[in-house]
């Protein structure tokens, strides 16, 4: 008992001491899914905001992937112990968004505390994609990256191919090339993304009613298309003719498959091109996303993919002040440029653009910047991005269905009707349940 | 007449207690949540919830989707169980008539015991990948077209061989000590009377196994049911086109990837009954044949 009386005392001593330490500095959570070498990266952002100022500490925290970090934040607010920041992929934004007082908007802590915030300062490709239907910012674009198309620039010399396509057709006429010297032409990481909603946004495309999404809950999915159908109708072609590789749904498969020259072109994500100049023993190159001539003339800009930064409801004011002096110190032109040079991922701000462009960054690595230059492209009415509910299912529903025509077990057309079908169900159940 | 009553003693109870506590927390609590849950339409982050009373129910079981786990769940675990159960009856048998080297046998085939599910999962993912994977190209050598990224039963192949592969040593660690466990005068009776060693086994060994048989029967169908997410989650994650998500994976798809609280508790409400009907059946009907 006595031993247990010393024990107690030294407790709550210890804890007295650590809560009289952290009242000087007001402690900022910022839970996210940044694992390996993007991890380091987030960690040294932290380190560097913690360096610049005396009034907050910002501590992260790695919380598994994308999902698993969406699961945390979920559990951690109902139990009330939500951290400040939390970074929130693409296809979770209207879970997040639609979950009235779970955040605060980015832009309305940016405009209270710190000096304002406009709208005009980001990227176009970037603005909208996680703001309200009037464009108010609702999280902080984060990780922001594009599909690219990388080509594996010694196989091209190899086989006697001098740029990579621009188009579909013309993938298709250097496919056969490709396959007689012994390789597949394409493969890629993310069908859904890359072949289902940056589809839609390369030939300006409506994906969903309402606005993509965006003016309301109650919404129908546009991918039952001729277009979206004829492109699955080829890859099928693709996929028969020996053309494409399926390595599964797995991301880091396909990349494989491309690092190991099995592939000589790979649809990946901007944000690859770190990793890519790390693994790949030959010389490659990036280029735009290809679009079908057939569709359309003149392709238009890609959404951005990845993840953003939400400031989660039901913090104390000192602590969302710091979250908002933090979000403007990320947002400032050398952390971007910062963030760009190490990870791949695209500035968020012209003026960080501007900088890498002035500081003669793209010279040296001129595939750095394609990402960021096809997000620029001529924007249309359909490219500023998607808001659909219960979407990590509905993704699921179009890998399952992609797989399904892949293997001859559905066809195109049963397949898109199934995803029309399921998703459209899975749409009405989220307004159902959030309106 | 006056009932004969013994003084009872609060001790008893004070013993079961921890053990009740327990229950209560980690099962019947959770368990009422599942189901208040699976009525209610709340949003992830519990702001708004509506009374929907069996809404949950009708959109998420009986759909495609959810036949298509339940059918494959119902191949998978019969498969799983039947084959980790033969095969490690099969060795127990041979590794206990062994004489030289038993013990290194016996820690051979126990080795896998100590791995986790997830890790079997990841090995097995390695050696299936199609670009290194050995396993992969050891199939395809056959002139089969293996391809468990695209083909239903290939991939269905994948995820049993690895399940069975790391749960024989369990079952087979019991069954060896089920084994040893049978007197030396009931076998050695029994050679005088059969020749047969087949015959033998069936007749006379076997029918003794069978508590070690009825108990890893219940304890591998729980496995195939629930443990295997761990192997299916870092191999094909259900694919390709849904084709190995079990019950399990399919809550947990729909629930922590998802964010559909109701759905998803529904889902598990209706799991939870399947397997409360299945271990019914199984005490009630297979029991009785089994003899202590």
């Amino acid at each position: 008992m006595k031993l247990f009386k010393k024990f107690a005392v030294g407790a709550v001593t210890s804890m007295s001491l650590m809560a009289s330490a952290a009242y000087a500095q007001v402690e900022i959570q910022w839970w996210h899914a940044m694992g390996g070498r993007l991890g380091e990266v987030v960690e040294e952002i932290a380190a560097k905001y913690n360096a610049s100022q005396s009034e907050y500490v910002l501590v992260p925290t790695y919380k598994g992937g994308y999902e698993d970090t969406m699961t945390a934040g979920i559990a951690a607010f109902r139990a009330k112990q939500q951290p400040n920041i939390i970074q929130i992929f693409d296809a979770g934004a209207a879970t997040i968004i639609y979950s009235k007082g779970a955040v605060v908007p980015v832009a309305d802590l940016l405009e209270k505390y710190a000096g304002g915030f406009d709208s005009t300062d980001y990227i176009e490709g970037v603005r909208y994609f996680y703001a309200d239907s009037e464009g108010k910012m609702i999280g902080m674009p984060f990780n922001s990256s594009t599909p690219l198309l990388y080509y594996n620039k010694d196989i091209f010399e190899k086989v006697g191919i001098d740029a990579p396509p621009a188009t579909w057709e013309e993938l298709e006429a250097m496919a056969p090339k490709l396959k007689d010297a012994g390789y597949q032409a394409l493969a890629q990481s993310h069908s859904p993304w890359i072949w289902a909603e940056n589809f839609m946004s390369r030939h300006n495309l409506p994906l969903a009613t309402a606005n993509n999404g965006y003016d309301s809950t109650d919404v129908k999915i546009l991918y039952n298309t001729p277009e979206l159908r004829m492109h699955w109708t080829k890859v099928k072609e693709w996929l028969d003719n020996g053309w494409y590789g399926y390595y599964g749904r797995g991301w880091g498969d396909n990349q494989d498959a491309f690092v190991q020259q099995k592939v000589a072109m790979w649809l990946g994500s901007s944000g690859s091109f770190g990793g890519l100049t790390k693994s790949a023993e030959f010389k490659f190159g990036a280029a735009y996303l290809p679009y079908w001539k057939s569709v359309v003339d003149e392709p238009t800009s890609t959404f951005i993919g990845g993840a953003a930064l939400f400031a989660m409801a039901g913090k104390r004011e000192e602590e969302n002040k710091g979250v908002a002096d933090f979000l403007k110190f990320l947002t400032n032109p050398e952390m971007q440029y910062f963030w760009h040079r190490e990870t791949g991922y695209v500035p968020i701000t012209n003026a960080a653009y501007e900088m890498a462009k002035a500081d003669g960054y793209y010279e040296t690595t001129p595939d750095a910047e394609v990402g960021i230059k096809q997000l620029t492209q001529k924007s249309g009415e359909w490219t500023k991005g998607y808001r659909l509910g219960f979407y990590v299912q509905i993704r699921e529903v179009m890998y399952k269905n992609f797989e399904d025509i892949l293997s001859g077990k559905a066809s195109v057309e049963d397949a898109f009707a199934a995803i029309e079908k399921d998703g459209n169900a899975l749409l009405a159940r989220f307004h159902d349940t959030y309106k | 007449m006056k009932r004969v009553q013994f003084e009872h003693s609060p001790i008893p109870y004070l013993f079961v207690a921890p053990q009740l506590l327990i229950i209560a927390i980690f099962f019947l609590w959770p368990a009422g949540q599942a189901v208040y849950q699976s009525f209610l339409l709340e949003d992830a982050f519990g702001l708004s919830s509506q009374f929907v009373w069996f809404r949950n129910y009708a959109d998420t079981i009986f759909n495609d989707s959810w036949l298509q786990a339940a059918w494959f769940t119902a191949i998978f675990s019969t498969l799983v169980t039947l084959l980790s159960l033969g095969l490690a009856l099969l060795l127990a048998v041979k590794a206990n008539e062994v004489i030289r080297g038993a013990s290194t046998y016996k820690t051979l085939l126990m080795w896998a015991y100590a791995i986790a599910p997830p890790v079997a999962g990841l090995m097995g993912n390695l050696m299936f990948n199609p670009l290194i994977g050995d396993m992969y190209h050891f199939m395809n050598s056959f002139g089969y077209d293996f391809d468990h990224k695209l083909h239903e039963v290939d991939a269905g192949f994948v995820v049993i061989l690895i399940s069975v592969w790391k749960q024989v040593s369990v079952n087979f660690i019991f069954f060896l000590s089920g084994l040893q466990g049978i007197p030396k005068s009931v076998t050695e009776a029994a050679t005088m009377d059969c020749k047969s060693p087949t015959r033998r086994f069936w007749t006379i060994t076997f029918p003794l196994l069978a508590p070690t048989t009825f108990f890893l029967m219940v304890t591998n169908i729980t496995y195939a049911f629930f443990e295997t997410f761990g192997i299916i989650d870092t191999t094909t994650q259900g694919a390709p086109g849904g084709a190995t998500t079990t019950l399990v994976y399919k809550v947990f798809q729909d629930g922590f990837r998802g964010a559909d609280i109701g759905g998803s508790s529904a889902q598990s409400v209706v799991l939870m009954l399947v397997v409360l009907v299945l271990t019914v059946i199984q005490f009630r009907f297979i029991e009785r044949k089994v003899h202590y």
